[in-house]
């Protein structure tokens, strides 16, 4: 039962991680490409990261957190590269797909 | 008096249990050296924290945390279906969403939890400080999405840190 419940979670996590894989080679331009790992690394790694703490927690009965900041310090990361990367792209103005609304004056 | 020795208690809170969770342990050593590291790290950086972090409303944050959580997890599956279906039927798009945050780290939450959503990045802050600019990897109608983000993200966040 236990180990049903941590299989699903690691799938889920590898099925979320390969989704932003694969938008981040398909995507046409570089701001949607921008999307793939962002999405990547909140679902995906957490999941797989919850698997472990569950994992950890239940095998050596001892409770692993480790995980917890794992997660919180890809959060804090995560977006500020995101964000220094789409304001870069912005300054040296990168190729936008074509059918992209730009503001909405 | 206390504001004195421990000049920003949020911070020394968050030293201290980031602490104990890298040393995965809560023995009595631990917690000391802990909270000794925890009351000093911001007493000699607190020359570079200028503005005070108050928190105002501390359960409306775990509510706004939890909200967050389960947007992630929606937003995923919806930005999962976009990026498996046929790329070309996206309608990437920039849009301006005014703010009326004004403290810098409300400012900042709020930008970051834009960007952790799926489906939307910030990419910069006007400089007169009063809109966002996002890009959205699909839009269906603009006035939607940043109707969404006042009401879910800063409305939570103007409550809590004014």
């Amino acid at each position: 039962m236990f180990e049903i419940i941590l299989s699903i979670l690691v799938l889920l996590g590898g099925f979320f991680t390969l989704v932003g894989s694969i938008g981040l080679f398909k995507l046409p331009d570089f701001y949607m490409r921008l999307h793939g790992p962002t999405k990547a690394s909140t679902l995906g790694v957490g999941a797989v990261l919850l698997a472990s703490a569950i994992h950890f927690s239940f095998k050596t009965n001892e409770i692993s957190l480790h995980e917890i900041l794992v997660t919180l310090f890809l959060f804090i990361t995560a977006p500020v590269s995101a964000h220094l990367m789409a304001k870069a792209a912005l300054h040296i103005k990168v190729k936008q797909e074509k059918r992209t609304i730009n503001k909405s004056d | 008096m206390l504001r004195k020795y421990i000049p920003h208690p949020m911070l020394t809170i968050a030293l201290w249990i980031i602490w104990l969770l890298l040393n995965n342990s809560l023995s009595a050593g631990q917690m000391i050296l802990g909270a000794v590291l925890a009351v000093f790290i911001p007493w000699f950086t607190s020359g570079f924290w200028e503005e005070k972090i108050t928190v105002y409303r501390p359960w409306s944050f775990v509510k706004f945390l939890l909200t967050v959580l389960y947007q992630i997890v929606v937003a995923n599956i919806h930005v999962a279906k976009l990026i498996l279906s046929s790329s070309d039927k996206l309608q990437p798009g920039f849009i301006e969403v005014p703010i009326e945050l004004t403290s810098p780290l409300a400012v900042s939450i709020l930008a970051n939890t834009i960007s952790l959503t799926p489906g939307t990045v910030t990419c910069d802050l006007s400089d007169d400080k009063t809109h966002l600019l996002i890009h959205a990897l699909h839009i269906e109608d603009a006035q939607t999405t940043i109707d969404e983000i006042k009401q879910l993200f800063e409305k939570p966040l103007q409550e809590i840190f004014h």
